[in-house]
């Protein structure tokens, strides 16, 4: 599997991205600068976590207009597999590659903490190596993660299956209380219609590697090993 | 179509008259404002005389301090640069080192929360990657006023704010820290910032080194007038009602100090810095000084070219000005092409203003006028040195250790208001606000229990990217203590870093230190000051952790009340191998706990006389170097050994409060055995250089501590979910739910 990470000014998780993703693949990603307008052949586009141009104006809306997005938006929309994390999923929304936004957290703080995520559909290139329903811990660090859409476009998602983990409890139990950010039914990722381009805010790249305490996000990147080879 | 860009216009220029009063204005006494005309053979002008002023304020010139600053040790193997640039820099091996400095921001932080705290962590950043070092960990040390002060809660709102808005976005983890409250910081709050950072011997920058004929290159934000006047600010006594200094508070934009952070970084892996200065403090006129007095060279800038984000500045704004994110650069003529490429890529703002002379002088033009013409070498060597009067300090009498009973005979009784009170109490609140796993590397984040990392220990630890060593780090001081005894709490602020780091594992090599004290005319604050560097030094030398960078904060005081003397110590060491570290929280059950040092009940100054009985009493405990020493070396061998599984040095609360810590971490009960003789004493009493350690192997650890002459006790077993002393018994849950909860009842006004 061949990967980019798209590098936008703020963007400050893309060296545990590029560690998580070689770790898996064996294969480092390329590093693509946002004012490149092209973008190399890969199999997987990853847009990283961080703060594009400080998120001063609303968190991933300047990025969504930087000149590589042309192209990774065409390509997306050609199939190639996008992730994106924190601020990617960010983006990805201002786009319209997925539905929903995401506004300031319940508590209006940045929240870094470990939560639970319950996997809701294992059929996807970004989740096959997960069980059905499996609980896994990763952390999430965001201060804009409470994703919200509106009822008709929740029972869009659920009929579709497009919600890819929600945040739970260490049983697996859709609870308020494990909901870090007031996220409109736990929701913590999701992907497009298709399954090709999937958002989360929290970090499975900061779950990966050995010397890092839970290893619980290794099977995302091993999903999409096992998916693009 | 082409943009007409009007030269610019000499504004009306209104300057005050320049007398002695101007001169006190800008916080300067009246033999120093004839010192100014007896160098210039005449008397200044206003822009010369702000350049004086600020050059000589206490915050830039270290007047009050410099000559006790000399005593302390500077000096030791792994030191590469001592104090003196804009971080200390010791060696990590294969071919790598560690920059770092704490630095406070203390009068911006009250005045203005959460702009103070977070020019503060931009700051002391700025003086690491200047030098090269990429910011690779942030930590802080917080002290606020009592707790039930109308202004502490919005304060520590706004200090967390601003720390986590500003380190968050430049994605550099913050790793660790402390937050105490006391009556003695409600005018006057500390906010001391410490960075990390890492670079490769070979490239390492510095503010000497420049020669003759160079271009002075101006990088990053646009200058404005805020912040002006900072450095003399931050170098005078609040008093009541003088929070209307708001204006003189600087802006942060952390999204251009990580381009900024970026751009330096890619620049200097080129050749075309020769040396270079960030402007943190007076702005332009300490950075251009700076490089110039250590290069001996002049100066000539053209003010016109630097980059302003306001209309019709003039050279004493443009000089004073303490706007963030900017750094100045001396480049290798030629190479400006170069560099402005880089520089630009990130889109920073990047101008030539000026080039460096052979005449030793700082020249200022602008509009077509020069305004300052001013000799380096005295503006810097006749600077003012004061040594100042001073009185030793007066201890407190030490106090019958048996008179201070448990509540109800219950030891479980005292630890549960202990553990909830608000220096013990889980700082959750705070640190989920922090970024601590960004850059992947994090092995062990703040907290105690269900930290962020999953792991927390005594010193935060930090793995080196690609390297299985790591990197351990720990602010630390004792206020209490060195308010009772400034040279025994000298000492312990150091001895407690040393042991902190070592409870990891690692080897404790180097500290940095934040010196906050109240005003130094008043003999009895000097008499604070010396004493306390004396026990820093005495300490420092006796363990081999020479001072490497620091940075002294005075004044701190409202009203004429002082804060208690804080001498924040910011250690860091170094662990080969990050896998055989040992974290704080309990294991395994059935292993068997271990005191290491020796437990002789001192209640003086401890948070058990202050939470339980209500006093604020006593010596503070008297630090055995020798013992600090030889225990601390035991316990790190028999880390290294694979002997330990967890270990937490005994500090605040004494043995009962480090025991409760490791079993909320774990998340794992023990049973301790029973004291007949006083136990408030043996359970609360805050002797040093102790540590408790949990061991599936006590007879290997016994028979070497004896071997080595260390005192060793066994106090008890890991195991169930309670805590269990003789008859009486707390579960963790319950335990943790106490520690857990202040802080954020406080903070929701529950409180």
């Amino acid at each position: 599997m061949k990967s980019a990470i798209i590098l936008f000014p703020g963007t400050n998780r893309e060296k545990d991205m590029e560690m998580a993703l070689t770790h898996v693949t064996g294969r480092a990603p390329d590093i693509v600068w946002h004012k490149e307008s092209t973008l190399p052949e890969c199999d997987l586009m990853v847009l990283p976590g961080g703060f594009s141009y400080g998120d001063y104006l609303r968190c991933g809306a300047m990025a969504a207009h930087s000149p590589i997005m042309k192209e990774v938006i065409a390509r997306a929309q050609k199939g190639v597999r996008l992730l994106a994390v924190c601020n990617g999923f960010q983006m990805l929304v201002e786009t319209g590659l997925v539905p929903g936004a995401l506004l300031h957290n319940r508590s209006v703080k940045f929240i870094c903490k470990q939560v639970h995520l319950r996997v809701e559909n294992t059929t996807t290139d970004f989740t096959n190596a997960f069980s059905r329903h499996q609980v896994i811990q990763v952390p999430v660090a965001h201060g804009e993660g409470n994703y919200f859409i509106d009822a008709n476009g929740l029972k869009a998602l659920e009929d579709n299956d497009q919600i890819a983990f929600r945040y739970c409890d260490a049983t697996g139990a859709i609870t308020e209380a494990a909901n870090p950010n007031g996220a409109v039914a736990n929701i913590a990722g999701v992907f497009n219609t298709t399954k090709t381009i999937m958002g989360m805010m929290p970090h499975p790249e900061n779950a990966v590697v050995p010397h890092v305490n839970g290893h619980q996000g290794t099977a995302l990147f091993q999903s999409l090993v096992e998916a693009l080879g | 179509m082409t943009v007409q860009i009007a030269a610019k216009q000499k504004p009306v220029v209104q300057e005050p008259a320049i007398t002695a009063d101007l001169a006190k204005s800008f916080g300067m006494t009246a033999d120093e404002f004839q010192l100014v005309h007896d160098i210039l053979g005449r008397a200044p002008t206003y822009t010369e005389l702000g350049v004086f002023s600020v050059m000589w304020s206490e915050h830039c010139s270290y007047k009050s301090s410099r000559i006790h600053l000399k005593k302390l040790p500077t000096t030791g193997a792994c030191v590469i640069q001592g104090p003196g640039e804009g971080a200390g820099v010791i060696d990590i091996g294969d071919n790598q080192a560690a920059l770092f400095k704490m630095e406070s921001h203390n009068h911006p932080s009250f005045i203005e929360p959460y702009q103070g705290a977070a020019t503060g962590v931009g700051g002391i950043m700025r003086d690491v990657f200047t030098m090269g070092g990429r910011p690779i960990a942030n930590l802080n040390a917080l002290r606020f006023g009592d707790p039930s002060h109308p202004k502490t809660r919005s304060l520590v709102k706004g200090v967390v704010a601003g720390i986590s808005g500003y380190g968050n976005c430049t994605g550099v983890p913050t790793v660790g820290g402390e937050t105490n409250f006391h009556t003695s910081y409600n005018g006057n709050i500390l906010v001391n910032a410490m960075t990390v950072g890492l670079a490769d011997q070979d490239n390492i920058y510095y503010a000497r080194g420049a020669g003759v004929g160079q271009p002075i290159v101006y990088v990053g934000s646009k200058t404005g007038r805020d912040g002006i006047h900072g450095a003399t600010m931050a170098s005078a006594e609040f008093g009541d009602g003088n929070e209307d200094n708001r204006p003189t508070v600087q802006v942060g934009d952390p999204f251009t100090e990580k381009l900024l952070i970026e751009a330096c970084l890619e620049l200097m892996q080129s050749d075309a810095i020769i040396s270079i200065q960030d402007m943190g403090a007076a702005g332009l006129t300490s950075s251009s000084v700076e490089i110039a007095s250590k290069g001996d060279i002049g100066v000539v800038l053209t003010l016109d070219d630097v980059p302003q984000r306001e209309h019709g500045m003039v050279p004493y704004e443009i000089m004073l000005s303490e706007s963030q994110e900017r750094m100045l650069m001396i480049l290798k003529p030629g190479s400006e092409d170069t560099a402005r490429a880089i520089i630009e890529k990130w889109d920073l703002d990047f101008a030539v203003i000026g080039y460096t002379t052979d005449d030793k002088r700082l020249k200022l033009y602008m509009y077509g006028e020069c305004w300052c013409d001013i000799p380096v070498p005295p503006l810097v060597d006749q600077s003012p040195l004061y040594d100042r009067p001073s009185v030793p300090p007066v201890l407190p009498a030490a106090i019958d250790n048996t008179a201070y009973p448990l509540p109800d005979h219950s030891v479980l009784a005292a630890l549960r208001t202990v553990i909830a009170c608000p220096d013990i109490a889980s700082k959750r609140w705070i640190w989920e606000q922090y970024d601590s796993l960004v850059m992947g590397e994090t092995i062990f984040s703040p907290g105690i229990a269900n930290t962020q990392a999953l792991k927390s220990g005594d010193a935060a630890l930090v793995k080196v990217p690609n390297k299985d060593k790591a990197l351990a780090m720990s602010s630390d001081v004792t206020p209490r203590y060195v308010h009772a005894d400034p040279y025994e709490g000298g000492k312990q602020a150091v001895a407690e870093s040393w042991r902190n780091i070592t409870a990891t594992g690692a080897t404790p090599l180097a500290v940095t230190n934040n010196l906050n004290f109240g005003n130094p005319e008043k003999p009895e604050i000097m008499g604070q000051f010396v004493a306390t560097l004396n026990g820093m030094g005495d300490a420092c030398r006796a363990l081999d952790y020479p001072i490497v960078s620091g940075n002294v904060s005075l004044y701190n005081e409202t009203s004429g009340q002082a804060i208690q003397p804080t001498p924040t110590i910011g250690g860091v060491g170094l662990i080969a191998d990050y896998k055989q570290a040992v974290g704080l929280g309990f294991v395994r059950a059935n292993e068997t706990i271990l005191v290491i040092g020796t437990t002789s009940g001192h209640l003086g100054q401890s948070l058990y006389l202050r939470e339980v009985h209500g006093m604020e009493t006593g010596r503070a405990p008297v630090v055995d170097l020798a013992a600090e020493k030889a225990n601390g070396q035991f316990v790190r061998s028999e880390i290294l050994a694979g002997h330990i599984s967890a270990c937490h040095d005994v500090s605040d609360g004494g043995l009962l409060v480090a025991i409760a810590e490791m079993a909320m971490a774990g998340q794992m009960g023990a049973t301790l055995d029973a004291v007949s003789e006083n136990p408030a004493a043996f359970w609360f009493g805050e002797d040093q250089a102790r540590y408790v350690v949990t061991t599936a192997h006590p007879e290997a650890l016994l028979s070497a501590a004896q071997i080595g002459g260390v005192p060793v006790q066994k106090i008890g077993v890991t195991g169930g979910s309670d805590l269990t002393i003789a008859s009486e018994s707390i579960s963790i849950a319950d335990l943790t739910q106490r520690n857990e909860s202040w802080l954020p009842d406080y903070m929701s006004g529950t409180l």
